[in-house]
Order: C-alpha cells, then sequence, then structure tokens
C-alpha cells in the first residue's frame, strides 16, 4: 500500500534529489492520511477481539436459530429434537429412530445433532430467546444447570414415567426432589488391559483387586519393559471424570477436596507418574488421547469408557477389561456418562403431551436396547441390561459398573458440582505437574470450592 | 404523447445550468447544491451497507459484551433476562482472582517474547529475500505455509511434536543424549512450548508485511549510501531500517493484537494448564465462559474487555507516535 505512489513518481529523467523529496512529500501526505485510516482499524480489529473473548455468545442465536426457530413457525406439525450426536446423519438408525416415534405421535420430527460440549449454551441461549426445542437430549451433568435456570420441565409436569430406570442413574437429573428427564443411557468407566502385555510381566488380570495389587501390577510391568498405565488428566472437565473413580474409590467425598482419602487417592495418581508407571503426557490427555497411548499396545492398561468398545476390538492385540478396583478392593464407583431425554419449558404447555409420547417412544424398552446398541451405551432399566448382555456378554462388566456408578452431580451438589469440579481438575493437574503435592494442591482446592460454592 | 413532451424536457434544464456559471456567483452555489444532493444520497447509500454492518457486526456485540460485563449473570438470569446491574462488581472479582495476576504476567510474556522473534526473524528472511536469486519466489511462498495452514491444524502437529513420551522434538533430544523435556506437561515449559508454536506461526505474516515495505525503500538510497561508503550492516542500521519504521510499526501493532487474542493455539496445545500454567487472559476469558459445565458470563465478559482496553492503548498510543512523527 505504501509502495505505489512513490514507484509511479520515479522516472530516469528526474533527478535523483527531487525524487526523493517529492517521496518524502508523498510518504507525508500518505502517512496522514494512514494515521486517520488507523483509527478505524484499530477499532475494528478491537471489536474483532470481541468475537474470541469468549462473551458474545449472547448474539449467536440470530445464526443458530433456524431449527428452535422451526418449532415455533411450523406450529402444531412439526417438533424439534436437539441431541448432542452430530455423529449421526439421517440415514443412521438414531436419526430413523426419531423419525418413526415421530410418526407414531402423528407429527413430523426436525432433528438438529450439536456437538456435546456445544449444547449447554445453544440450548440456555434458546431458552433465553424462546424458542428452545421441544425435545431435549443433553448431557446429564447439564441437566441440573438446565432446570436450575428453569429451562426443563419436571417429569411431573408432563407425566413421564420414570420408574423403570435405576435410581442411581436417574439421581444425576435429579434436585431437590424433582426429576427433570430420563436417561436415554449409561456409559462409565473401567480399566482395559492388554492380555499380551500382562502375559509378558507375569500379571494376573483377575489379581487386580486393589490399589495395592494395581500398582504391584504397574511395577511387574514396568520391570519388564512395558508402559504402566494411561488415563486422562486433562484441565478439563474430562480429568474430573477420570479421576472420580479413585477419588471416590478411596472413600472420599466432593464436599471435603483435601480429606485423607482424597489425598490418597491424588496420590496413587502422582506416585504413578513419578515412578514412571504412568506417563506424563497423562496430565494432557483427553480421553481420546489416552486411548491413542493405549492402542499402540505398550500398554498395560488404560481408564477408559465403553464407547471405545469398538476401537478396542480394532487394536489388533487381544483385550480384556476389568471394574476399576477401590481402595480397599471391590468395585470404585465411577462417574456416570451418558445422556437424559428431556422437555424444555415452552410458552405454548399444550405442545408438551406430544413431547411425552416423543420422549416415551424413545425411552421405551425396544427401542432402548436398539439406540444403546447404535451408541455403545448401557441401558438405564435393568431389563434392557439383561437383552443387552444377551446379545453380548462383554458387556456384563460394564453393567457392573454402571450398576456400581454415581452421577457427578448426585449427592444432591446439582449445580454445585462444576464449582467443585474444576478446583479439583486443577488440583490434579498441579500434583501431576509437580508444582503442588497432593496435600497442599488439594488444599487449595477445597479453599477455592468452599468459596465458589457459598 | 406525453412521453414525447417529457423526453426534450432535461436538455433545457441541463442548458440552465450549463449557462449558470455566467449568470455569477450565487447562480453557481445554487447550481451546485442542486447538483450535488442526489450524489450526496448516492455517497450516503453507499456508505450504508458499511455503517450497517459495523453497526451489527462490531458495535452491538461489543455493547452487548459491556453489558454482559456489568451485570451479574448466572444461568437463570441469563435465560429469564433480569440479572441485576452490579456495576464493576465482576471486573473487581476478576481482578482480585488468584488467576489474574499470573494470566497478565503470561499475556504479556508471550506477548513480548512472540513479538521479537516473530518481528526479528521475519526482518531477517525479509532482508533475505531481497536478493534475487533462483527458486526465491517459490522459497517465499513455502514461507507462507504456517500462515495458511489452519490454526487447528498446525497447533495439533506442535502438540504432537512435543509430545513428553512419543514426539519427535524428544525423540531428536534423546538422540544427542540430552535429557528429555516435558514441553507441555510441565509448568515451568508450558508456557515457552506455546509461545514458540505462536511464533512459527506468526513469522510469515511478519516477513510478508516487512518484505514489501523493504521493496518500496529506493534502490537510490541505497546507492547513494553505499557510495557514501555505508557497509551493510551500517547501511541497514541507518537507512533501511529507518525508513522501514511506518512499515515496522504498523506490522508490530497487527501483531500485537494478533498475539493477545490468541486463543486456539494456547487451548490445543495445554487448555491453559498444566494447573494455569500457561493460561492467558483470552484463555481464562474462554474457560470463564464457555469450558465449564457451569457458564460464568459476567466474568468471561470482564476479561474479554480488558483484553480490548489493552488493544485500544497500544492503538493509540501508536498513533499519537504516528502524528508526532507526522508533524515533526
Amino acid at each position: 500500500m505504501t509502495a505505489r505512489p512513490r514507484r509511479i513518481g520515479e522516472r530516469d529523467d528526474i533527478g535523483r534529489t527531487p525524487a526523493v523529496e517529492r517521496e518524502i512529500d508523498m510518504e507525508s501526505l500518505d502517512r496522514r492520511r494512514r494515521v486517520a485510516g488507523l483509527g478505524l482499524v484499530v477499532l475494528t480489529v478491537a471489536g474483532g477481539l470481541t468475537a474470541c473473548s469468549g462473551s458474545s455468545g449472547g448474539d449467536a442465536p440470530a445464526g443458530d436459530a433456524p431449527a428452535g426457530g422451526a418449532s415455533q413457525a411450523a406450529g402444531g406439525g412439526t417438533y424439534t429434537i436437539w441431541d448432542p450426536y452430530p455423529q449421526f446423519d439421517d440415514s443412521s438408525d438414531w436419526v430413523k429412530l426419531l423419525g418413526q416415534c415421530g410418526t407414531q405421535a402423528g407429527v413430523t420430527v426436525k432433528r438438529t445433532g450439536y456437538d456435546t460440549t456445544d449444547l449447554t449454551n445453544k440450548a440456555l441461549l434458546a431458552a433465553q430467546q424462546g424458542n428452545s426445542p421441544d425435545v431435549l437430549i443433553v448431557d446429564n451433568p447439564v441437566v441440573s444447570t438446565l432446570a436450575e435456570a428453569g429451562v426443563l420441565t419436571s417429569t411431573d409436569e408432563t407425566k413421564i414415567d420414570t420408574s423403570a430406570a435405576s435410581p442411581n442413574l436417574l439421581a444425576a437429573g435429579q434436585i431437590g426432589g424433582k426429576t427433570y428427564g430420563i436417561p436415554i443411557g449409561a456409559n462409565t468407566l473401567a480399566l482395559y488391559y492388554n492380555k499380551d502385555v500382562l502375559k509378558k510381566a507375569g500379571v494376573d488380570a483377575d489379581g487386580v483387586r486393589d490399589w495395592a495389587s494395581l500398582t504391584a501390577a504397574l511395577e511387574k510391568v514396568k520391570a519388564a519393559g512395558k508402559k504402566g498405565i494411561t488415563f486422562s488428566a486433562i484441565g478439563t472437565e474430562e480429568g474430573s471424570f477420570q479421576f472420580l473413580p479413585w477419588f471416590w474409590g478411596s472413600g472420599a467425598n466432593l464436599t471435603k477436596l483435601d480429606s485423607p482419602e482424597g489425598v490418597a487417592a491424588l496420590s496413587l495418581w502422582t506416585d504413578w507418574v513419578k515412578k514412571g508407571y504412568a506417563p506424563n503426557s497423562v496430565i494432557n490427555n483427553t480421553q481420546t488421547t489416552s486411548w491413542q497411548e493405549f492402542a499402540t499396545g505398550d500398554f498395560a492398561f488404560a481408564e477408559n469408557g465403553t464407547w471405545q468398545l469398538a476401537n478396542a476390538k480394532k487394536a489388533g492385540f487381544p483385550y480384556g477389561i476389568i471394574p476399576i478396583p477401590a481402595k480397599d478392593g471391590g468395585t470404585a464407583p465411577a462417574p456416570t456418562g451418558g445422556e437424559f431425554v428431556s422437555i424444555p419449558v415452552q410458552q405454548d404447555t399444550a405442545r408438551y403431551a406430544v413431547s411425552q409420547k416423543l420422549v416415551t417412544c424413545l425411552a421405551s424398552t425396544d427401542n432402548s436396547l436398539a439406540t444403546d446398541t447404535t451408541l455403545s451405551y448401557i441401558a438405564p432399566t435393568e431389563e434392557v441390561q439383561a437383552k443387552q448382555v444377551e446379545q453380548n456378554p462383554d458387556l456384563k462388566v460394564w453393567v457392573e459398573a454402571v450398576k456400581a456408578a454415581k452421577g457427578r452431580t448426585s449427592d444432591n451438589l446439582g449445580t454445585k458440582y462444576p464449582k467443585i469440579s474444576e478446583p479439583l481438575w486443577k488440583a490434579t493437574q498441579a500434583a501431576l505437574s509437580g508444582s503442588q503435592p497432593p496435600q497442599e494442591a488439594l488444599a487449595a482446592a477445597q479453599t477455592a470450592a468452599a468459596s465458589a460454592t457459598q | 404523447m406525453e412521453h414525447a413532451t417529457r423526453t426534450p424536457a432535461p436538455p433545457p434544464a441541463g442548458d440552465r445550468r450549463e449557462r449558470a456559471p455566467a449568470r455569477g456567483q450565487g447562480g453557481v452555489r445554487r447550481a451546485l447544491t442542486r447538483r450535488n444532493r442526489p450524489g450526496q444520497w448516492a455517497a450516503w447509500a453507499f456508505l450504508t451497507p458499511l455503517v450497517v454492518y459495523l453497526l451489527a457486526f462490531y458495535a452491538y456485540p461489543l455493547y452487548r459484551n459491556v453489558e454482559l460485563s456489568l451485570r451479574d449473570y448466572t444461568v437463570r438470569s441469563f435465560v429469564r433476562g433480569d440479572a441485576p446491574f452490579t456495576g464493576l462488581a465482576n471486573y473487581l472479582k476478576v481482578v482480585r482472582d488468584a488467576t489474574f495476576g499470573p494470566a497478565l504476567w503470561h499475556t504479556v510474556v508471550f506477548t513480548v517474547v512472540s513479538l521479537v522473534f516473530q518481528f526479528t526473524i521475519g526482518l531477517a528472511l525479509a532482508m533475505f529475500f531481497t536478493r534475487r536469486f533462483r527458486l526465491s519466489a517459490t522459497l517465499r511462498a513455502l514461507f507462507l505455509v504456517p500462515w495458511l495452514l489452519p490454526l487447528i491444524v498446525s497447533s495439533s502437529t506442535w502438540s504432537w511434536m512435543l509430545n513428553s513420551d512419543s514426539g519427535v522434538v524428544n525423540a531428536v533430544l534423546g538422540a544427542v543424549g540430552l535429557v528429555p523435556v516435558h514441553w507441555l506437561t510441565s509448568p515451568d515449559w508450558a508456557l515457552w512450548s506455546v509461545t514458540i508454536a505462536n511464533i512459527w506461526i506468526g513469522i510469515p505474516f511478519n516477513l510478508v508485511v516487512l518484505h514489501s515495505g523493504l521493496q518500496a525503500i529506493p534502490a537510490q538510497v541505497h546507492e547513494a549510501a553505499e557510495i557514501d561508503g555505508a557497509t551493510g550492516w551500517t547501511r541497514f542500521r541507518r537507512v533501511t531500517f529507518p525508513l522501514l519504521r511506518p512499515v515496522s510499526a504498523i506490522t508490530l501493532l497487527l501483531g500485537l493484537v494478533y498475539t493477545l487474542k490468541v486463543f486456539d493455539i494456547i487451548w490445543i496445545m495445554t487448555k491453559g494448564g498444566p494447573s494455569g500454567a500457561s493460561t492467558t487472559l483470552a484463555t481464562w476469558s474462554y474457560r470463564l465462559g464457555f469450558g465449564n459445565l457451569l457458564p460464568a458470563f459476567g466474568p468471561g465478559a470482564a476479561v474479554g474487555n480488558l483484553l480490548i482496553v489493552i488493544a485500544l492503548v497500544f492503538g493509540l498510543v501508536y498513533i499519537r507516535v504516528q502524528r508526532r512523527q507526522g508533524t515533526a
């Protein structure tokens, strides 16, 4: 931009000095113009900053409205469903099932799949704009947040029968004695192990029943030249999700992070990293990258979820699954993953009747079996769980893990859970990276959590 | 018939206007304003899309962001739209937060170190490419690759390369007998790792802008300096660098604004961790607003606004310096 005017003024027959002078003249003119233009540039660029500042989200629905807007525009005939399964397109069994349930209820279903981390904010914004979907399928720890925001109806209001669902799964959607949805399926964590690696190290997987025997097994694996265990301790909700089986398995409670039990759990992880039983990369591992490490075939154990079953079969080595052991033996309660089907609050309450039919259809025994097989989930009812194990005996260990599992927002924590979870994952990172010893890290976390949940 | 009578009408009007100047000063002014009015409307018509665009996509989001930061938003009040006005409470909360000090410091280190290296390396490469040699254009195009790659690709690649256990960087360190470094998982190294990645990504921008700036410096000046006996380094220091100053200043300003708000690189590589060791104001703002199951929109917006203010301050400093230079 600065170059062009000067070049044109340049001619061979013009003396050198005048040319330079003219350029200087033009430059200063140019510069003044540039200064004036710059005010605009700075403002514009600074304005661009807001787009990244994480709070202009309030304007998003303008662009994202169509799905929700359609529910209002089209009126009686069309019902909108939002789900966190963007991996399924219209040809998938899941979307076909949604269509069938709509047909049974005599309406057309318009479905939109969102990324699961996106869906909370989308749902909040839609509620703010008054164009919530008719049926919302949402990650279980988010249910209490949305319920507290007044976005969801309770199952009493919409007459949804939740009696068949396992109480420990249903608990994640209960707050203040009311239930705000019905679980569509559950997943949880367990330990995958590589049979070849254990054999080489002379470890019997069935002998791993508590923390001591697990640590001993890891020691043997390391001595045999292989890698011990991989998990995800990343600084997000995923990190807390993976740490909770150990935290709860020690007997600790989320209301007191720095209890001796909690410190024992964090010390277990920290010692594994220090002694090289677990790689340093766990600090940055998501559950997916952690799985990729296990899939290399070098690791003896990996803490991961039901959803990796299909990948485990493709891994190319024989694998087994054991429940995560509690400190002194037995199965540790792992946190439940999986979604709830819920009905967001509508201005036109007459819509609930059809929405109720849609939800009931999705949660019915036959459909539940199909859905949970598609999603690689464990069903929320004992009846369907039994059918799943009948079809695939591999799932037995998972069904047991789900029975022992516990919702993160259970214990009536509700919306306090996120405020406790963040200090918890921070403490985990601090201890694993060596910046604070476990005791100190958890004490700081407890202080932060206590002040946040006041 | 009407048509016929109307068609010849304009020429006389035009005639009158053409002849007007001859009738003296008053006529000129009247004719000018009359002629300008439609022109003015056209000007406004051309301006409107831009103004509407600016209002809709800059002014309104900015206003919303400021408004968000001044109210106490909980998830409930966000949905109902009845969040109480709390003045600067969110700002106070953010500034008093234990994360604020480190995040600000990380932002400063990340920005300054990135800018210094991006600019120095970019300028060195730009100087190198002012020489004409075979394949120089091809090579220069190749240097643009980091800039053209989507950030998700380059950041993921960096995080693979810097992986403690399976990364190629540690493999190389191991091969030459050095101890492996926990690039992304040690609180001492995480900030440096993301800074290195950001420098790599920012070099092409500096290279391109500075290169075109160098092209604009007339060859005669260099010839004159050479005749006066200035050697390479003196010529660079006394001629090239001062003449490049306006371009350098805008490069650095744009780099600064860009680097302040860098989010994707850090988020993909470390998520601001471990335990906050690479958290900058930009990643903190995102984490507050979206990184948790329970969004804190108010404080998130407050941090975002602080970032805007910092960028604006440097922008204004730049304008001031430019103006002083312009008048000097």
